[in-house]
Order: structure tokens, then C-alpha cells, then sequence
């Protein structure tokens, strides 16, 4: 490495812009900060000695010279944001219905947009894997440029030395002359400034008054916040560290619950939807009927969750063991075993069982046999005795109709269909009944018995979501040393002011890292009983 | 007088403090006193500033007590909290840096987002289960004035701008301006073609289908352009000029599109008449009234608001909303359409604030960087709930 030496003696590494002991700029490397052409230096790290600007040879150098430039960081940023808008000029996939093919739903609902935004891919975007690969660039960026400038920053930080050179004072933003000046006034600014908190330092005369050095930190302090949720969202991606799934529950079923190893069964006891009711809370009357008096209030499952006993051997019914019983509601979730269970869907009044009875066509009061459908156990056939049975040759559990042609919209029973074959000791071959809630269709020619619904059982079904997340913490502790980082950075400023004696009078020349009208104000009231002139602004925007 | 009165008298005291208030600052420019020292009429101003923001604070109180719930619960509520709140930023950046000019700007802008607000439904409305947590109102709170402190920095923005450009010729840059200020415009219009319409009860109702179920929805504007596939059913009414097209999928989007724009129009009308009296654009205008204003001030304050803005914005809009989100979703993320556009907002300032470690980015750069945040926060604010869909749908 070419050392270089500062006419002040001091030896700095290669790279440097300005001599990290006194501050002289180094001449041949005034272009890196683009000092050559400005009347001010740029107090960047304090002119040290930065990798990424020193070195551009290796493709590693080339690489990481790409990484820590904060014009590549600020693209990545701006076109993260971007992406980011993209995803809401439609709705994302998960925010669909569940029951429709997206590659139709985009293009029937948006047109040509629509369907150019599917064949992209923006459905799914922030799933796709080039804004993942973005997010992690910004990731990788952040790295990288954090670690080529925390070295410098420790390096400006720890050499902090009163004495400058002549050419740093002057060319600070703030910096001023006196020709005459006591040693009293002198005085009294230091100890003005010592009352404001400044930590001051001397050397044969020359003083360095600084505060909130610590500040400077902010920005790695933040960065290593954002790192750490982004390592969080990369754990995500396994199933110890994080399970999402869900499951929909009928009352009085009991049934596994996903993603934990077959371990917990739950029971849904009974689910309860309580509405506003606008004779009740006469403030909110209003409101109420506009929303069309359906204001949901409460939605509540009551719900028993038990424990496999023993090992879980797979096909073999399990013996179960109460464990815990609660209620979720939303916001309030049951939680077991680092598990949680969420208030999430419902479907009110599914059809549980349906009962027909089978009578002659022209008296229904002469029932010749019933049996009884049931939603969660359906049987292929079903006999009434004395050589009639019944056949389901089709079940439609949501049935929709598309030209009079029958199919189902979802495996949920909540609009049941039918088609039965009723075989008999009298029917020739068999006699085929269509039987549907409200759809009122022709039985058929000349049918001589018929089907007809005898009662049917509803109840309700719950959607729970099913969580575990062990990546929480990690998460929490990112967003809370962010937080530190930036209010560390932002809330408070790295100030500095060096008092340079001359013969007679004194130079005084200041830095911060933001916040110059503090910094000015902190000067002019420290010098408000003496004779100092009060730096001059060197820079005017205008 | 019951609480919901009081409540609803204090917000129209504290408005037209406001309006004095911004009188009083305005007369600051023709006092001979340099910007940055206080004089007579600024000390006046800022006073009944103050007073007013108490009238607001006791808005929010009386609401809250007459409600059993913090009122940022729907769009007429949160929106005049962000007005209040851009106050209050007001007041904090004023006591930092003196600047009375500030006053002339962000009042106003506070002003006319509290009367946007009061255009919306006022009446007191229940919570559905998800609002129903602590989480909710610390996090729209934080987040409000996190937002708020941000527009302080559009504010500046703004005079930096009027200042600066070059208003000699009409370029891209004079365009833009005044484009900024047409918006000011059409939200102007906005309160006044509302008020106007429904002084005189205006109503016309249309029938269509949505989410396959018969719906009628009654615009209180005369209808230039109804619902998609609707018939009007209020007779001897104007219009309707044309449908909306079928992809505007929100709830009553015919009835958003035709406000938007008649707000549009009527902004119009405002801007063309104002520019017809002074005879010039608006902005070049107002350039001779910022003579004595010190640029390097007004940069200063514009860094310094999202210097102090970005902190409260990221805790409140990101992190209170996951928490809220994993309290009432369990998943304290979700890509919900709010959600994502906060992450953008977010992203514009770390860009911001990035771009401000290099020199070039300083002054007018910058100053048209504060004016985009802040369209992205208005954006967020107000049409991601009336264009695109998602959980957060308060109208
Ligand atoms: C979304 C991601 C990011 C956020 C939220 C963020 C946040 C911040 C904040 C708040 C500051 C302090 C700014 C100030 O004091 O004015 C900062 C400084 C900085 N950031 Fe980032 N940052 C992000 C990404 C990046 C990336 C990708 C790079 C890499 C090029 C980067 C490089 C820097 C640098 C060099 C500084 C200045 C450090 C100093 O003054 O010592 N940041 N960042």
C-alpha cells in the first residue's frame, strides 16, 4: 500500500482526501470527494480513506464498488417503490376470490390490462422472484456500503485532533475571522459552550468543541436493524421458524389442525355472529342503516382443542386428550404450544343433513320410506325397506346452473343438488328425481313416486387461520434497533467547532452532520458576551 | 348542548382561528422586519394558531368521549386529525426556526384538508370487530403525524419553489408549479361544488349490479358520468355524459369518479378565474410576496421536517400497523393495498434522505422531491380508499 505523509507527519493510509491528523487535503486525491472545485471541502468521513474509492482493479473491487455507491442504493430503492405501486394497480392473487381461475378473473374483470398484468406475472409480484432478488440487492447494498464506510467513520471518529491546518479551517461552510481578540472572550465561549454540553478538547491553544459524536452511529445502527428483518423474512421461508395455514371447522366437528404434525385436533363447539343492533346503540343508529343494519359486532368460535396421546400412527384413529377450551375472536386468538388459532372466515347456515321421503306422485302423505343425507358422511345409496332404495348418481354441493346445465361452484354444501335414481319392486328400470333448494325443477315425465325434502339441519362453519411464528422476534428486534438508529441519526447532530488562535485574534470554523441553524444558534448565543465575530455561512443555496 | 355538538362547534372554531390566524401571517410580509425575527403580527399569529389547535384537541376529546372510541375511525375523522396534526407539526417546526412565512403556507394547506374532510359523512359510527384495539389508534395516530410532519416539508417545498422558478417563461418547470397549485384548486373545488349541491338537496339515484347484487346509489351531484351498466332513476335530472368503465371495481365507484370529477372541473373554473384577476399564473403571482425569505432557511426546514417526520412515519405507518395487523390478522403483513403504499411513501424518504447526502440534491431538486412525497402521502391517504380496494376501505 503508498502510504501517504503529511507534511504534519502524520502517515494516512492510501485513499485519503484529507490528512486524518490535521486535515490538510492531500493533493493528488482532492477528485474523489470532488473537493478541486468548490470552495468548501466535503466533510464526508472527514476526507479518510474509503475502499470502495481507492481501489477499482479486481472484480471483487468492481463489485463492491457497485454496492457501496449509494446512486446504485438509491435506484434499487426507487425501483423497489416502484414495483411495489405496481402490485396495487389490480388486486393480488390472495386478494381474489378463491373460487374463480385468476387467469379468467384478470382478464374478465380488467380487460386487456388485466390480462397483460397475469402473463407478467404482477398477480403474484411480491411473491415473484425478481422483486424478492431486488429486495435482497437492497439487502446485499446495504451490507456492503455500510461495511465501506463504517471503517472510515471509525477512523475520522477516532482522530479527532483540535489542531487543523489553516486550509480545513477556512474551507469549513462556517468559518469565521477575528483580528483582535482577549483571551477572556476566548474563555468565556469555551465555557458557553462546555454549559451547551460540548466536550472540548486543547492542544497548545487550539480547542475542539464537539457533542453527540454519537449520532454518526445512526445510520449503521439502522441498517443493521433492516438487516436483521430482512434475515427474518429469509427464515420465513422454513417451516420450523414459521407455519401459516388454515382450516375451516363445522360446528360439532373435530378435526386435525394443519401444519402440526397431525399433534392438535380442535372442535368447534358452536360459532356466534352477533350484529349491531341499532335500537340498542342509538348514537350509532345512523350509521347502521346506511351499512344496510348489517354491522357485525362479534364473530366468535367456541372451541375445545385436544392433544394426540402417544405417538401419532399414521391411519390409525387417534386418542385424543383435551388440552385446552376458549373462545377466539378477532383480535383474540387462542393460543396453545407457540401455536395460535385466528378468528379469520365463516359460512353461516351450511346444510349439515338433508332428509327426503319417497311418497306416489299424486299424494305426499303416503310416504312410502325417508332416509337422511348427510353432508359429512354421503353414502352412495340408500335403502327404504321393502325393495326401494335410492341412488345418488350426482351431488352438486353448491350448485350452480350454466345453460340448465348443472355443476358445483365449491366442495361446500351451502346450496345442495341432487340427482337420485329411485329403484322399486313396481318401477320398471328406475325413476331419475332432481331435487335442489328453491331451483324448481319439472320432476320428470311421468314419474310415479317422488322425491320430496322432509327437513333439513343447518349449522355454521368457522375459519380459523393456524399460526406459528418463531420469526416474530426477530423482526421486533429489527424494527426496535431501526428505530434506535434513525432517532439516534436524526434527532440529534454531530456538531463540531474548532477555535484556531492567531497572533492577535482567532478563526473559528464548525461542521455538523445536519441541522446547521442549530449549530449556528448553539455559536451565536455561546458568543453573545464577547467580541468574537460569529462564523460566517459560506454556502448560499440561492 | 350534548358532547357530539360541542365536539362538532370546537371543530368550526378552531377552522376559523385557523383563517385569522393565516390572515395575521400574511401580514408579516409587509411588516420591514427580515423573516426569521418575530414581529407584532407574527407573535399574533402564531398565538391564535395555538388557541386554535386547542379547539381542535377539543374537537378530538368531545368526539372520543361522545363516540367510546378515538375518532380516526373513518375518512371524514382521520382526515381532519391529519389536519390537526399538520398544525401541530406547524407549531413545532415554527418554534425551531421562526420562519413566519410557514405560517402562510401550511395553515392554509391544513385548512383546506380539514374542510375536505368535513365534506365526508359525519356521524358517529360503530367499530367492526378488527378496528376494535388500542393498537388501531396508536397506530393511526403515530402514523398521522408522522404524515403530517412530512407535509411540513411540502410546505417549504412549495415556498422554495415559488421563490426559485424562474417564472420569465412557460416551461416544464412553470407548468409543474402551477399544476401543484391547480390541485390546491380542485380540492377547493371539491368543498365548494359539494357545499354548493347540497345547499340546494340535489339528488339523483341510479340502479346497476355490484358484486352481483341489485344496488341503488344516489350521487348528490348532478351526474356526468353514472355508474357502468346502470340506469338513472330519479327523473328530470342533468346527464349522465358517460358510464364508468367496468374495471372501476370499488364500492360506488360511478359516484367517486363523478365527484372527482366535478372537483376537477371546478378547480378548473377557481384557478382560471384567479389567474383571470391577477392576469398571470398564480405562482409568479405569489414570487414577489417571498422577496425577503431566505432560501437556505426554507431548505434547511424542508430537510429538517423529514429528517424529524421519517422516524415518527416509519413507527407509526409501518411498525404500529404490523403490530395492529398481527393483533388483528395474525400476520403483520399482508400486501393490502394501504400497507404496500405506505412501504412506498417510505421508500420515497429513505430515497429522500439518501439523495440529500450528495450536494446536488439540495434546494430545487429537493424541494420537487418534498412536493412528490407529499402527493404520495395524499395519494395514500385519499385514493388508495376511494380507487383501490383493500381492508382498509374506511369510505
Ligand atoms: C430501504 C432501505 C434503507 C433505509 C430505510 C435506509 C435508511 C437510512 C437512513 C435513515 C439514513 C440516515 C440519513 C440521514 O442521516 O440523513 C441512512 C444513511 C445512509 N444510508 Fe441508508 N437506508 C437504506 C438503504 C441503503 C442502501 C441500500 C444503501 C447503500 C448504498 C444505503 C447507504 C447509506 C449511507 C451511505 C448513509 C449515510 C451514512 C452516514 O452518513 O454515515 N442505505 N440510511
Amino acid at each position: 500500500m503508498n502510504k501517504i505523509k503529511c507534511e504534519c507527519g502524520h502517515v494516512n493510509p492510501e485513499g485519503t482526501v484529507l490528512c486524518e491528523a490535521c486535515g490538510k487535503p492531500v493533493e493528488k486525491n482532492q477528485h474523489i470527494d470532488g473537493n478541486e472545485k468548490n470552495k468548501l471541502l466535503n466533510m464526508r468521513y472527514d476526507g479518510s480513506a474509503r475502499r470502495s474509492q481507492t481501489y477499482n482493479k479486481t472484480i471483487v473491487d468492481k463489485t463492491w464498488n457497485f454496492f457501496s455507491s449509494v446512486k446504485v442504493g438509491v435506484w434499487l430503492i426507487v425501483l423497489a417503490l416502484v414495483a411495489s405501486a405496481i402490485g396495487t394497480i389490480f388486486p393480488q392473487e390472495m386478494y381474489i376470490p378463491r373460487s374463480v381461475d385468476p387467469s379468467q378473473y384478470y382478464r374478465d374483470e380488467y380487460g386487456i390490462f388485466g390480462q397483460l398484468y397475469y402473463e407478467l406475472g404482477f398477480h403474484n409480484l411480491y411473491g415473484s422472484w425478481w422483486y424478492i432478488l431486488l429486495i435482497a440487492l437492497i439487502g446485499v447494498s446495504l451490507v456492503i456500503c455500510s461495511i465501506d464506510r463504517v471503517v472510515p467513520l471509525h477512523r475520522a471518529l477516532k482522530n479527532q485532533r483540535p489542531k487543523r491546518h489553516e486550509v480545513f479551517i477556512q474551507r469549513q461552510r462556517l468559518f469565521g475571522k477575528t483580528e483582535k481578540v482577549s483571551k477572556d472572550d476566548i474563555k468565556t465561549f469555551i465555557e458557553q459552550l462546555r454549559k451547551k454540553n460540548y466536550k472540548i478538547s486543547e492542544d497548545q491553544g487550539h480547542v475542539l468543541a464537539e457533542k453527540n459524536r454519537f449520532s454518526r452511529w445512526g445510520p449503521y445502527v439502522n441498517h443493521i436493524g433492516l438487516i436483521i428483518i430482512l434475515i427474518g423474512a429469509i427464515l420465513r421461508f422454513f417451516p420450523f421458524m414459521y407455519v401459516d395455514e388454515f382450516v375451516f371447522v363445522r360446528e360439532g366437528e373435530t378435526k386435525v389442525i394443519p401444519g402440526t404434525n397431525q399433534q392438535y385436533y380442535i372442535e368447534n363447539k358452536d360459532f356466534i355472529l352477533e350484529l349491531y343492533d341499532p335500537e340498542e346503540e342509538e348514537k350509532f343508529a345512523e350509521a347502521i342503516v346506511q351499512e344496510g343494519g348489517m354491522v357485525p359486532k362479534n364473530f366468535q368460535t367456541n372451541a375445545v382443542i385436544y392433544q394426540v396421546k402417544g405417538e401419532v400412527v399414521p391411519g390409525a384413529e387417534p386418542e385424543l386428550e383435551k388440552m385446552k377450551e376458549g373462545e377466539i375472536r378477532v383480535n383474540e386468538p387462542l393460543k396453545f404450544n407457540g401455536y395460535a388459532l385466528y378468528q379469520s372466515q365463516y359460512q353461516l347456515n351450511e346444510f349439515k343433513s338433508m332428509s327426503f321421503k319417497l311418497h306416489p306422485a299424486d299424494n305426499p302423505d303416503d310416504a312410502i320410506g325417508t332416509f337422511t343425507f348427510d353432508m359429512t358422511d354421503p353414502k352412495k345409496e340408500y335403502d327404504l325397506g321393502n325393495g326401494y332404495r335410492v341412488v345418488v348418481d350426482q351431488y352438486f354441493p353448491e350448485l350452480k346452473l350454466e345453460n340448465g346445465v348443472p355443476s358445483s361452484e365449491s366442495n361446500y354444501p351451502r346450496n345442495p343438488a341432487f340427482i337420485f335414481f329411485v329403484y322399486g319392486p313396481d318401477i320398471e328400470e328406475r325413476e331419475t328425481s332432481f331435487l335442489a333448494i328453491g331451483a324448481n325443477i319439472d320432476p320428470g315425465e311421468d314419474n310415479r313416486y317422488k322425491l320430496s325434502l322432509d327437513g333439513v339441519e343447518m349449522r355454521d362453519v368457522t375459519g380459523l387461520a393456524v399460526q406459528k411464528d418463531r420469526t416474530l422476534p426477530i423482526f421486533a428486534a429489527g424494527a426496535i434497533i431501526f428505530m434506535i438508529g434513525v432517532v439516534q441519526g436524526m434527532y440529534w447532530q454531530h456538531r463540531r467547532i474548532w477555535i484556531h488562535p492567531k497572533e492577535q485574534g482567532v478563526w473559528i470554523a464548525a461542521h455538523t452532520n445536519k441541522n446547521w441553524h442549530g449549530l449556528k444558534r448553539d455559536i451565536k448565543s455561546a458568543l453573545d458576551q464577547t467580541s468574537i465575530n460569529p462564523p460566517e455561512d459560506q454556502q448560499e443555496l440561492s | 348542548m350534548d358532547f357530539y355538538s360541542i365536539s362538532s362547534n370546537l371543530l368550526y372554531t378552531a377552522f376559523v382561528i385557523y383563517f385569522i390566524a393565516t390572515i395575521f401571517f400574511g401580514a408579516t410580509i409587509r411588516s420591514k422586519e427580515e423573516s426569521g425575527k418575530s414581529s407584532r403580527a407574527a407573535a399574533v399569529g402564531i398565538t391564535l394558531t395555538i388557541i386554535g389547535f386547542i379547539a381542535q384537541l377539543g374537537y378530538f376529546i368531545f368526539r372520543w368521549i361522545a363516540a367510546g372510541h378515538a375518532p380516526v375511525s373513518n375518512l371524514f375523522e382521520f382526515t381532519t386529525f391529519f389536519g390537526m396534526m399538520l398544525v401541530f407539526a406547524f407549531i413545532i417546526i415554527y418554534f425551531l426556526y421562526k420562519l413566519n412565512i410557514l405560517g402562510l403556507f401550511a395553515l392554509p394547506v391544513a385548512m383546506i384538508i380539514i374542510g375536505y374532510a368535513s365534506m365526508f359523512p359525519q356521524e358517529l359510527s360503530p367499530l367492526i370487530p378488527a378496528l376494535k384495539t388500542h393498537w388501531l389508534y396508536i397506530h393511526v395516530t403515530t402514523a398521522g403525524l408522522g404524515e403530517a410532519i412530512l407535509a411540513v416539508s411540502f410546505a417549504a417545498g412549495l415556498i422554495y419553489l415559488i421563490k426559485k422558478v424562474d417564472q420569465s417563461k412557460l416551461n416544464l418547470k412553470t407548468f409543474s408549479l402551477e399544476f401543484v397549485l391547480y390541485m390546491i384548486f380542485a380540492t377547493l373545488g371539491f368543498i365548494l361544488v359539494t357545499l354548493t349541491f347540497n345547499a340546494m338537496d340535489y339528488e339523483v339515484a341510479f340502479e346497476y349490479r355490484e358484486n352481483g347484487e341489485e344496488t341503488t346509489t344516489e350521487y348528490h351531484l348532478p351526474a356526468i358520468v353514472a355508474p357502468y351498466d346502470s340506469t338513472m332513476i330519479t327523473e328530470d335530472r342533468f346527464g349522465p355524459l358517460f358510464e364508468t368503465p367496468a374495471w372501476m371495481e370499488g364500492k360506488e365507484a360511478g359516484r367517486k369518479l363523478n365527484t372527482f370529477i366535478w372537483s376537477l372541473l371546478g378547480g378548473l373554473v377557481l384557478h382560471a378565474f384567479t389567474m383571470l384577476l391577477l392576469r398571470k399564473r398564480v405562482a409568479k403571482a405569489l414570487q414577489p410576496l417571498l422577496n425577503k425569505v431566505n432560501l437556505d432557511i426554507v431548505d434547511e426546514i424542508m430537510y429538517r421536517s423529514v429528517a424529524i417526520g421519517f422516524p415518527v412515519f416509519t413507527l407509526g405507518a409501518l411498525i404500529f400497523a404490523a403490530i395492529w395487523a398481527q393483533v388483528a390478522w395474525n400476520r403483520f403483513w399482508g400486501w393490502d393495498p394501504k400497507e404496500v403504499w405506505a412501504l412506498v411513501t417510505w421508500f420515497f424518504y429513505a430515497a429522500f434522505l439518501h439523495l440529500r447526502l450528495s450536494r446536488g440534491w439540495h434546494g430545487e431538486k429537493s424541494a420537487w422531491l418534498a412536493v412528490i412525497g407529499f402527493a404520495i402521502i395524499m395519494f395514500n391517504l385519499i385514493a388508495v380508499n376511494l380507487v383501490l380496494f383493500g381492508l382498509h376501505s374506511y369510505a
